[in-house]
């Protein structure tokens, strides 16, 4: 992008050699012989458009806890979890729908780290499903990381309700 | 005749004061100890209706790197704008090190030229003298690109004012997220929109010609990694797996991203080639890998794993797929962004409980946190290797945060409005 403009810097060096007589105090031979030309053409940024397909998930009114905690940096169920977890089952068993496991972590650490450890708790909460003997193919795991908290703001309670999976 | 400048500059300047930022605002909270001296004289409009203050846009660059300290305008004896009318007693009476006197013209094209000298008042020189051009909507790049020919004359480091930052922002109204992906120059200035999804946008990354980003979108109902072009916003999806596709990294040549997949029951890293949509599976471990990062030589990926029990950073070579540790020190080292020296790695690092941001030099091994602040994440460094931006709370919201990689400069960019993270600093763009 840079041109080296010879003709201009040999009129600026002329003019500046001609000017030297009545500049004020002024160093001659130190005076620059060549001038960059810098050309800016930044081109502007612009909008995409999305088409947001939300996936619509049916809300099923069971009364078995659907929400799972976890500890930090952990994806192992706790004793709490897989006795919820044994209910869901049973439910589960009784009808053909397909369920959405949502892994979440806290906001501590780093977010893709943290896509991978949503996905690692939503996923040993579908093996224990499959475990308990519903189909595989009935399940989705998706992480959402640390991009939907449940709870706001940055103390323990709040990332203790943080890190989870919802089964929807 | 100076009375009538030094209004004109005065109303410009409130003029600028009222437009000039668009969400971020720049607060410097640390500077260098012994910063040069500078002055800027206002540049010479030439009569020229210019709704920029060019000078004040230089002076703003200057001292946000915090190496410099300027001379107040009100201070100056006269405004040259040409050397050969520069009397170097009276500057070097204020204390100033280097003087910049500079002037506009139109050129025949219509477009604008801003022609800059810099002195050294010591030794009484010129250092240089610049022309930079730009078409009158561009009157920041150009003052930028002038910054950057200061910055590079005085510190011999190339400057990066006239580069690109691109971030996600979030708002949230009850139960209703607003997520943008936005772009605006290195000073927070000229914000400008690229996508807005109300489902997660993450992991910004540049293409290396900076004409690009590669992101990761959840707008089908899933993560997905979409490529757009800035000028054009033009834009592709890449990747449609099932589970995890996330973490896009541009390579050094630009024809292949790294990516962290999860199809084949965990994640690894993978490189996708553009052109043929070749697919590699770059890492096989039960552990998560994630956060593959090119070093410069393109030749090694970095990347986080909690293969050891931990999340720590390790290194592939491409060549042979062998893995090598790099960190130990802590117990969560994750997210490593490189220095184009290719030795100078930031990353996020937790002692104890906190996580801050901290740089790993890899020759001699020592490790500087340079945040005191706690949750900081997505340390991206500047194109220069100076400095670097990432992602820290201030009164529970999310800010962008910049600090040099040996901690002595510091400045935050609050924004009006949600919150705001992972920064992508872009690569030189000219």
């Amino acid at each position: 992008m840079k041109t080296r403009i010879n003709l201009y810097a040999s009129l600026l060096a002329i003019t500046i050699l001609t000017g030297c007589s009545s500049s004020p105090v002024y160093d001659s031979e130190s005076e620059t012989t060549e001038i960059d030309t810098t050309e800016i053409d930044n081109a502007d940024v612009k909008t995409a458009e999305v088409e947001s397909a939300e996936i619509e998930v049916v809300p099923v009114v069971v009364d078995v806890a659907t929400v799972f905690y976890f500890d930090f940096d952990k994806a192992l169920l706790t004793a709490e979890s897989r006795a919820d977890l044994l209910e869901n089952a049973v439910v589960l068993a009784s009808n053909t729908r397909s369920v959405r496991l949502e892994g979440h972590a806290d906001e501590r650490g780093t977010r893709e780290y943290n896509m991978a450890l949503g996905e690692r708790r939503a996923t040993s909460v579908k093996e224990f499903l499959v475990m308990q003997g519903v189909a595989s193919d009935r399940i989705e795991v998706i992480s959402f990381g640390e991009e939907r908290a449940a709870a706001y703001g940055s103390d323990d309670d709040a990332w203790r309700l943080n890190r989870r999976v919802e089964l929807k | 005749m100076t009375f009538i400048r030094q209004y004109s500059m005065l109303l410009i300047a409130l003029l600028i004061a009222s437009n000039a930022y668009g969400e971020l605002v720049i607060r410097v909270t640390e500077g260098n100890d012994q910063p040069t001296v500078i002055a800027l004289s206002p540049f010479d409009l030439n009569g020229l209706k210019i709704n920029e203050d060019i000078a004040d846009i230089v002076e703003s660059d200057l001292r946000r790197s915090g190496l410099f300290r300027l001379i107040p305008r009100k201070d100056m004896l006269a405004f040259p704008s040409n050397s050969s009318d520069v009397y170097f007693r009276d500057w070097r009476l204020l204390g100033a090190e280097y003087l910049v006197v500079g002037s506009m013209s139109v050129l025949p094209d219509e477009r604008y030229e801003l022609e800059l000298s810099l002195l050294s008042i010591n030794s009484k020189k010129v250092q240089f003298t610049h022309r930079v051009r730009s078409s009158a909507t561009k009157i920041r790049d150009l003052a930028h690109s002038a910054s950057d020919k200061i910055y590079k004359s005085i510190t011999g480091i190339r400057g990066a004012f006239s580069t690109r930052l691109a971030y996600v922002s979030v708002i949230r109204e009850g139960d209703d997220f607003t997520y943008r992906l936005q772009v605006a120059d290195a000073d927070g200035a000229r914000e400008s929109l690229m996508l807005e999804s109300k489902q997660p946008i993450m992991s910004p990354n540049w293409s290396p010609d900076g004409k690009a980003l590669a992101y990761v979108s959840f707008e089908t109902g899933r993560p997905a990694i979409f490529r757009q072009n800035l000028a054009t916003a033009t834009r592709e999806q890449l990747t449609d797996f099932k589970g995890l596709n996330g973490a896009p990294s541009w390579s050094p040549d630009g024809s292949t991203i790294a990516m962290v997949l999860s199809k084949d029951g965990n994640p690894e890293i993978y490189s996708l080639e553009l052109a043929s949509r070749k697919l590699t599976r770059l890492t096989r471990h039960f552990a998560i890998d994630t956060e593959p990062t090119w070093m410069p030589d393109g030749k090694h990926i970095l990347f986080t794993s909690d293969r050891g029990g931990t999340p720590q950073i390790y290194k592939l070579k491409l060549a042979d797929r062998t893995i090598q540790r790099i960190t130990f020190q802590g117990n969560y080292n994750a997210r490593a962004s490189i220095a184009p020296d290719g030795r100078t790695m930031a990353m996020v690092h937790r002692s104890s409980r906190v996580f801050h941001i901290a740089v790993l030099d890899l020759k001699t091994r020592r490790l500087i946190e340079l945040t005191e602040t706690t949750l900081d994440e997505s340390p991206s460094v500047a194109p220069n290797g100076a400095i670097l931006m990432y992602a820290t709370k201030y009164n529970d919201r999310g800010i962008l945060a910049a600090v040099s990689v040996d901690a002595g400069v510091k400045y935050n960019l609050p924004a009006k409005l949600g919150d705001v993270r992972e920064p992508a600093w872009s690569p030189f763009l000219r």
